[in-house]
């Protein structure tokens, strides 16, 4: 250091000081604007929700009120009622359970047995079929709607009439066969499985344990976060499907929840939208998700985090 | 002898899935060239042995349709203004929830909530949320949000309700599709954040550096991986956009009286489908995915140019 700066250093004491100081007060005005902004996202965040809840807990007359009241006067759980009967919630909660549930099931079964040949087991050609796959990921979904419309209602190609016999629409068949095979979840799981040590399965190989047992012994179990997040994901994607059961089953002994949710009719006599009993059927559709996501919320951050997939 | 009994086994092992993805996934695929380049196929071929032309006359038709280009306006503007907003918005939320300590996790939870929710259902909540309630044609109250502006003195306007204009719908829609991509993009930039090796910051501190150059200069460049991802998957994301709109809107996608007017690339798929304007229906979703390609690939081209590995 030169004498001039010494000097200068010197003299300065209470400079820095003073500057210390504001480094201090530039600090904490920062940290108060972080808190603040956070605060106002998660307020935008959280306010549909809160909406939500106490809209489907006032009476009609309070809800169409000309300055709308932010808690409820009077809490009523009758717009419950009203939902459950004018959207027959409970059959389309059946109806979803039953399609989750089974298609779950299936598609584990599926993922698992290709996620295996993929991890552990060489084959010619195992690059190339790998690579297709992954490339079916890029292409939309709506690409295979089409064709798979058609398919289900058994339309083949270079045919003038449809073949009946092979007319599956309107069944549950058709809400979870089409749908079974997720390319995704099969890359997850193989993830996973590459993870675990090749040495085990050489291990137990000289050991002379089967493929498949090896697999249901050792592998699954070692697997049993990734197979939850998939279980979890499947779930939720009969929960929140539209689409395509719009179009192939939306009879009234096939229709899914978001559907019977959507098309449900919520007026009153006059023909006005209730929507006090609209806000109870969507929250009363949100209950599950929620629960969902107050138990298993790192289950599925953890898909998430690996890809741009919705549930 | 040996390999090939593993071959045998590994396809035994890849059959299932195998066999539903020709029949849901590679067969669809192309059919949908097939039909897309017969022109004005409806699903099922002629009686009588008379054979569709090839050409590209669905292509035409579909781009020269009135409610198509709508549509796929509609489209490019939900993506042009709502990817910027929710990743600039979910970046800036992302450095400040790594910048805080007291209270991260409550926050963190917060900002996934949006994440599982059922998109029709909560688009009926915004919906509730904009619409004006009115009891024959006396209108009772504008809606909470009108409420909340009138605050700020802002007349109310109608922004779903029928004869709503297409900038009001718009502004509703892009709203909730920036609120529904949050916890997404937050959770992978997050995730990009804490991972970014502390050392740079203190280099940067010990250099005097301000915060807002520290932010273009060191976060930006280390989080550009997961930046180009969440920009690339919500771009697709927004060109497949349908549901939030059928939330919001309906089957009708658009106020009552103006059905149609927040349509979009897929909403035209699925009108010609049961009609079966196959043809067009298939030309359409063509142009859908050649979209997606374009964009992917240019992505893909200013990504190897600017993100920092």
């Amino acid at each position: 250091m030169t004498e001039a700066k010494k000097i200068k250093a010197g003299s300065g004491a209470l400079n820095v000081d003073a500057s210390k100081k504001a480094q201090k007060t530039a600090k904490i005005v920062r940290l108060v604007i972080t808190y603040l902004f956070l605060a106002v996202m998660a307020v935008i965040i959280i306010f549909p929700f809160y909406w939500m809840i106490i809209s489907s807990l006032k009476t009609i007359e309070e809800y169409r009120e000309n300055v709308p009241t932010l808690w409820p006067r009077n809490i009523v759980f009758e717009n419950f009622r009203t939902a459950f009967e004018k959207a027959n919630l409970i059959d389309l909660f059946l109806h979803t359970l039953y399609v989750g549930v089974v298609s779950t099931v299936l598609s584990l079964i599926v993922t698992v047995l290709s996620a295996f040949a993929f991890a552990r087991l060489n084959f010619k050609g195992k690059g190339l079929v790998f690579g297709l796959l992954m490339a079916t990921m890029m292409v939309p979904g709506e690409l295979y709607t089409i064709t798979n419309y058609l398919t289900v209602s058994g339309s083949l190609p270079f045919l003038s009439e449809p073949i009946s016999a092979l007319d599956i629409t309107n069944t549950f068949a058709v809400l979870i066969v089409p749908m079974l095979v997720s390319v995704y979840y099969i890359y997850l799981l193989r993830q996973t499985f590459m993870q675990i040590p090749n040495e085990l399965y050489l291990a137990a190989k000289v050991d002379g344990t089967s493929d498949f047992k090896y697999l249901w012994k050792v592998m699954l179990p070692l697997s049993v976060s990734t197979v939850i997040t998939i279980t979890i994901l499947k779930m939720m994607g009969a929960w929140n499907s539209y689409i395509w059961p719009r179009l192939v089953a939306n009879d009234d002994a096939h229709k899914l929840i978001t559907n019977g949710l959507r098309g449900a009719s919520f007026a009153t006599e006059n023909g006005d939208t209730n929507y006090p009993a609209q806000m109870a059927a969507v929250f009363i559709v949100s209950i599950p998700l929620f629960l969902v996501f107050v138990f298993l919320r790192k289950y599925i951050m953890k898909g998430v985090s690996r890809s741009g997939i919705k549930g | 002898m040996d390999s090939k009994k593993s071959n045998k086994k590994a396809w035994l092992y890849l059959a299932p899935a195998i066999i539903l993805l020709a029949i849901f996934s590679f067969y669809p695929l192309l059919n949908t060239f097939r039909m897309a380049f017969l022109n004005g196929y409806n699903g099922m071929e002629v009686v009588g042995g008379e054979k569709f032309t090839i050409g590209i006359q669905n292509f035409k038709t579909v781009v020269g349709n009135v409610d198509f280009k709508q549509y796929l306006k509609n489209t490019i503007l939900l993506c042009v203004i709502t990817v910027p907003i929710s990743t600039t918005l979910a970046l800036l939320i992302a450095v400040a929830l790594n910048s805080i300590k007291a209270v991260q996790k409550v926050f963190q939870t917060v900002f996934f909530l949006p994440y599982v929710t059922n998109s029709i259902a909560i688009g009926m909540v915004f919906n509730a949320m904009f619409t004006q309630v009115r009891v024959g044609s006396l209108v009772q109250t504008y809606g909470i949000i009108n409420n909340i502006i009138g605050v700020f003195g802002i007349e109310p306007i109608n922004f779903v309700n029928s004869g709503s204009t297409w900038g009001a719908n718009m502004f509703v829609v892009c709203f909730y599709i920036v609120w529904h991509a949050l916890p997404f993009k937050i959770l992978v930039l997050l995730g990009g954040l804490q991972n970014v090796n502390k050392q740079y910051y203190d280099a940067a501190k010990i250099d005097g550096t301000s915060k807002t150059r520290t932010f273009f200069k060191i976060t930006v460049p280390l989080v550009s991986p997961m930046l180009a991802y969440v920009i690339i998957t919500s771009f697709i994301g927004g060109f497949k956009e349908y549901s939030s709109i059928v939330g919001i809107f309906g089957e009708t996608m658009g106020p009552a009286g103006s059905s149609g007017q927040m349509n979009t690339i897929v909403g035209y798929v699925y009108n010609m489908l049961p009609k079966s304007n196959l043809g067009n229906a298939s030309a359409a979703s063509l142009i859908l995915f050649a979209i997606i390609l374009v964009v992917t690939a240019i992505n893909g081209y200013v990504s190897k140019k600017k993100v920092h590995y």
